[in-house]
């Protein structure tokens, strides 16, 4: 197709379409209304939001299950829940805050934003993002139902064999598990691989990859992270339920497996998949920290370098797990090393956002105060990881309450409190109104000081003995009192859950109208209305800077000669973004819906017997065929086009 | 529409209830039964036109904790010693469809209890009722005779033969 | 005395020397977030404050800041020469823990099993070889080589006072070394989920004088005791007719069962339960009769017994020191 001619017109181009332009562009770009056009829409925005909302509906369902094993565990010898239940609600707990809510979450904050950050009109494969989301949903309702039906996971959220193997997890329930996975590991796949094309080829002419958002370097880097790390997840998994439901010896020693071979799997991809949770949450606080301090981040040259590193190094750290098998000492050594030293890349961006801070002029806002959390709370976490990353050191601490700490004091510090700050600083973009600030305060400070209530002590706990994934303690260990505050802390967590609920429901019908630009910054996203339209911008901006809004030049000019009627995006060149052609995008289907539900048929169905891989296939290539097959009149008008642009 | 609509609710409504028998994990044990098994012949030939023995159901072969703690016990309780795994020895086969004492669950039952002829010995008094009710299931799921979601898979162990779920059923001969 | 679990009371040499590892990690990392803290905390207080409407410090994107950029270089190579120090110091102590003379070592070897330890104590000559359940006894001094095995899942063999702890995984043996340098009564606990009972699946490790541990070691190579008065012979006789019988051993007798804890001296140890319960009479007579009410899902089933038997019974197990 013929080159888009870019025109530099002598001011920024208009957020608001005017009112002709504005209807022929959502007729392009929206969806059908209706029950049948909510089941078709593929735009980036519902996409997103839908991948949010749920996700969050996990974490609230993880979070109950926390509170439970609390109850359970404030005192010793409690009877409240008895081993049994008590395994399942740790495993889901595990199970649903590391598949279904970390990752998700994160990978859809990134469908909503990447696209507006690039400058794109939708996410590239929008109709495989739809797939995605509800591949993801009907994964969670499956291990939901079965739990509830007393068929849930319950070897733990790493399901280690042969406790997870055939002989000792008899029925179905590590088999859900198994097949859970195999949902959300698809899901994050297909997420990444249209984050990193939109990344990649669609960002708006003039922005070169040097001039990229932090938070979309983020994503590109997670987005990798998830396309090497989660195949060897996606084969324990598949071995496992091979194991179980036909007998194969994946992990039977007697027969020439390995009960250790699961391990290498699992932490293979289960090392890199915290840092899946972690990066993004890193481009988020560049974001936060750049807006609330009035200036650039310092550093962009070495953040992004210090992105790239962590997801690389990131998966050569995974035997730090197994420190307590008989593996060889030297090679475990190695690990060490490795382990202490990616915590260089995370120090270099923090000393960058402690030198932005020192310098910029600071408007403390509630997401301002969330990322700050951030370098208390993972600074610590950080700290006993370098702690647990020694061998010696970790032989005492593995596998007891100090690692429970470490986890949470790293998982929540470091990408929780920075989640939360993204909602409080997103929420106007998304909804068009904005959250409370008196809330906000208040759901901080609960959830900080709640946060350290829960789970400073258990460093204690760790250290004095205790170890994990245990349903009860004795009354004569000396873990009472430590254990009794940490779950009166679980409660103030809670509570502050409820604010952010509460503020959430509240402010969506009557915050404060937010305009295009609430909190002046500087990115993209910040040059459409809030809510965007379906088709984002106005017109596709030409980047003439590294802070759009910010510089004077920061927008160059516009993109002129895409198609209104038609979904056209503007597919640009790699490394300089210049323009190279026109592509024209899917619209809205039913079918990325109808294909979900028949592979969730075909997932459940192969759980109970392998002939449901044969027959239930069937309707999975019926729907992915009627998906994909392409519709005459749309070949035609498309056809016409490139002709006649 | 409606009614298959009902139906297909139902189906599903029942599957999933089928999981919580499945998957409980019943620690205390119920107490002894003074039921059935002293009523029950030993074997199905009698003299005269009589009703045959009614089929009275295991409950431990609806669930798959129950089955896999026979498999265990099984090997504990070293019935291995004599019918192997499965293949038989010095005992018969048991994963075959010939049974000699009747393939019910309450015939195995009293076969374990009582011990049989030819050197079957009595564990009536060392193994607890409900641990012989789990090893009756574990018997008759060596012929495939249980639902193939509650018989276990394999061991961890040596595999001479397929998994007790995927052997096809062997129907007992003895069965009407 | 009570038994400790705690890694922060190191008995032990291997245990030691990680205390030393962990009071120079705590130091160190105590420091960089005092530091790190410092600076961060000392940015917020000076910043002036801002609103949306103030505006941006554009001229930020073109300049060099070397003060900046000279800050944060100090901070990357003092924490990269801290990294690197500290894993210097861990290779150190790895070493150290593996380099614990074993000249004249007492072998035992420990199979883990779903939820209790199996534990026999080697040795060259066959008949001085005998076994025992959830409670080793170590001469202090003397280095322990622990061969460690599972026979159904992954468990973890962990006594903090005395050392780190190592994996038993089915398919695999390794090894623990270890001594104790104070007497003392140690906790241990497996550390690896391993299922229903992962939480009360204890074990004690005490140490005793080294005469001490010869007298103990020679009592538990004898066959059980016999019982004496009608009560006790009693009790060996409700034993070898109850399902007892088919999982446990009592050395002398008929009953060789290897599924459960040997009882031949079930009397010497402190704790019954896999150190769930103290060894008292009410306590083994209500774990007898109803295991699954103190441990639900242990292996051990509910044995059903006449009160005078269990009487008998308990007087019988009483006896087997």
């Amino acid at each position: 197709m013929a080159a888009a001619r870019a025109r530099v017109p002598r001011s920024a181009p208009a957020i608001e379409a005017d009112g002709d332009l504005h209807a022929r562009l959502s007729r392009a770009w929206g969806r059908e209304g209706g029950v049948a056009g909510w089941f078709s829409d593929i735009d980036h925005k519902t996409s997103g939001v839908r991948f949010i909302v749920t996700a969050f509906g996990f974490f609230v369902a993880g979070g109950i299950l926390a509170a439970l094993m609390r109850l359970q565990l404030s005192r010793p010898e409690n009877t409240l829940i008895g081993p049994d239940l008590y395994n399942q609600i740790f495993t889901m707990h595990g199970t649903t805050m590391m598949f279904l809510f970390a990752v998700p979450m994160m990978l859809g904050v990134g469908v909503y934003i990447v696209p507006l950050m690039v400058g794109a009109r939708n996410i590239a494969f929008p109709r495989m993002v739809a797939f995605a989301y509800w591949v993801f949903l009907f994964g969670g309702l499956m291990l939901y139902t079965a739990f509830f039906f007393n068929a849930g996971p319950d070897a733990g959220w790493f399901s280690y064999t042969p406790l997870a193997g055939p002989e000792f997890t008899p029925g179905k329930r590590s088999d859900f598990w198994a097949q859970l996975i195999t949902y959300t590991e698809v899901s994050a796949l297909l997420v990444s691989i249209a984050l990193i094309t939109t990344i990649f080829k669609l960002r708006a002419p003039g922005m070169t990859i040097n001039r990229m958002p932090h938070f979309v370097w983020a994503m590109l880097v997670t987005s990798f992270v998830v396309v090497f790390a989660m195949p060897a997840v996606m084969f324990a998994s598949t071995s496992l339920i091979t194991d179980r439901l036909v007998g194969t010896h994946f992990f039977n020693p007697a027969e020439g497996g390995d009960a250790l071979l699961w391990q290498h799997l699992f932490w293979f991809f289960g090392h890199p998949e915290v840092y899946l949770i972690f990066l993004p949450a890193l481009g988020m606080i560049s974001m936060i920290i750049g807006t609330f301090s009035r200036r650039p981040v310092f550093g962009y040259p070495g953040l992004v370098i210090a992105q790239i590193a962590t997801g690389f190094f990131s998966f050569g750290l995974w035997v730090h797990h197994m420190f307590a098998t008989q593996l060889p000492e030297v090679g475990k050594a190695f690990f060490t090393a490795a382990s202490l030293l990616i915590a260089l890349p995370t120090a270099l961006q923090i000393f960058c956002w402690i030198a932005t801070l020192w310098t910029g002029r600071l408007n403390f806002k509630t997401p301002l105060l969330f990322v700050l959390a951030f370098f208390v709370i993972l600074v610590i976490g950080g700290l006993t990881g370098i702690m647990l990353g020694s061998v010696a050191l970790d032989l005492q601490i593995h596998d007891t309450y100090f690692v429970v700490a470490h986890l949470h004091y790293v998982l929540i510090g470091g990408a929780v409190f920075p989640l939360f700050g993204a909602f409080y600083y997103w929420f106007p973009k998304i909804t068009g109104r904005m959250l409370s600030e008196t809330l906000g305060r208040w759901n901080f400070w609960l959830f900080f000081v709640g946060f350290n209530v829960t789970f400073f002590p258990m460093h204690n706990l760790g250290l004095q003995g205790m170890p994990r994934r245990v349903y009860t303690y004795p009354a004569d260990m000396g873990w009472n009192v430590l254990n009794a505050i940490a779950s009166v802390g679980a409660a103030m967590i809670a509570v502050s859950m409820l604010l952010f609920v509460v503020n959430v429901a509240v402010s969506y019908r009557r915050g404060a109208r937010a305009g295009a630009n609430p909190w002046s910054a500087s990115s993209l996203e910040w040059a459409t209305p809030s809510p965007p339209p379906p088709y984002n911008f106005a017109a596709i901006p030409v980047l003439g800077g590294r802070e759009p809004l910010w510089e004077e030049k920061g927008i160059a000019g516009r993109v002129e000669g895409l198609d209104v009627d038609t979904p056209m995006a503007l597919v640009t060149t790699l490394v300089d973004a210049k323009p190279d052609h026109r592509s024209i995008q899917p619209t809205p289907t039913p079918w990325p819906f109808l294909s979900a539900v028949a592979l969730t048929m075909f997932f459940v169905g192969s759980i109970f017997s392998p002939w449901a891989v044969v027959w239930l296939s069937i309707p999975v290539t019926i729907a992915v065929t009627i998906w994909f097959w392409p519709r005459e009149q749309e070949t035609q008008e498309h056809l016409a086009l490139e002709r006649r642009p | 529409m409606n009614n298959r609509a009902g139906i297909v609710a139902m189906s599903c409504a029942c599957l999933l209830l089928v999981s919580c028998e499945r998957e409980a994990r019943r620690f205390q044990q119920p107490a002894p039964t003074a039921a059935t098994p002293q009523a029950v012949p030993g074997s199905d030939i009698r003299a005269g036109a009589q009703p045959l023995t009614k089929a009275t159901p295991n409950p431990a072969e609806q669930n798959a904790y129950a089955v896999a703690q026979g498999k265990r016990l099984f090997v504990w309780y070293n019935c291995v010693g004599c019918h192997a795994h499965g293949g038989g020895g010095s005992g018969p086969a048991l994963m075959d469809d010939k049974w000699l004492y009747g393939a019910e669950p309450v015939n195995v039952y009293r076969t374990i209890v009582e011990g049989r002829p030819n050197g079957m010995p009595a564990f009536g008094t060392v193994i607890p009722e409900s641990q012989v009710w789990q090893l009756v299931a574990y018997v008759r799921s060596m012929s495939g005779l249980l639902r193939p979601d509650v018989a276990p898979g394999r061991d961890d162990d040596l595999a001479a033969v397929p998994p007790e779920s995927r052997r096809e059923p062997a129907v007992p001969k003895t069965a009407k | 005395m009570s038994a400790i679990q705690d890694s922060l009371r190191p008995a032990g040499v291997q245990a030691a020397q990680i205390y030393d590892l962990w009071l120079l990690m705590l130091v160190v990392c105590t420091i960089v977030f005092a530091a790190v803290f410092g600076a961060f905390v000392m940015a917020l207080w000076r910043a002036p404050r801002a609103t949306e409407r103030t505006a941006p410090d554009v001229a930020a994107i073109s300049s060099q800041e070397p003060k900046s950029l000279l800050a944060v270089s100090i901070g990357l190579i003092v924490s990269a020469v801290g990294l690197i120090a500290l894993i210097i110091a861990s290779v150190l102590t790895d070493r150290a823990l593996a380099a614990l003379p074993l000249k004249d070592g007492l072998v035992i070897e420990v199979t883990a099993r779903q939820w209790w330890w199996d534990i026999v104590y080697d040795d060259h000559e066959p008949s001085r070889i005998f076994r025992t359940a959830n409670e080793l006894h170590i001469p202090v001094g003397r280095p322990v080589v622990i061969k460690l095995k599972s026979s159904d899942v992954i468990h973890s063999f962990w006594v903090p006072n005395l050392h780190g702890k190592k994996d038993l995984i089915p398919g695999h043996t390794s090894l623990i070394q270890l001594r104790a340098d104070q007497p003392g009564v140690y906790r241990g606990q497996c550390a690896e989920f391993c299922g229903h009972q992962h939480a009360k699946m204890a074990f004690l490790v005490i140490a005793h004088e080294p005469q001490d541990f010869e007298r103990w070691a020679q009592s538990q190579r004898q066959p059980a005791k016999e019982p004496e008065g009608e009560l006790q012979k009693r009790g060996r006789e409700v034993f070898l007719s109850s399902p007892c019988i088919m999982c446990h051993r009592i050395d002398g007798t008929v009953a060789q069962g290897r599924q459960a804890p040997d009882l031949t001296h079930l009397a010497s140890r402190r704790t019954i339960a896999a150190g769930t319960l103290p060894n008292t009479r009410g306590n083994l007579g209500g774990w007898i009769l109803d295991p699954q009410s103190t441990k639900p899902g242990v292996m051990m089933p509910p044995v059903a017994l006449a009160a005078a038997d269990l009487q008998a019974l308990l007087a019988y197990l009483e006896s087997l020191h």
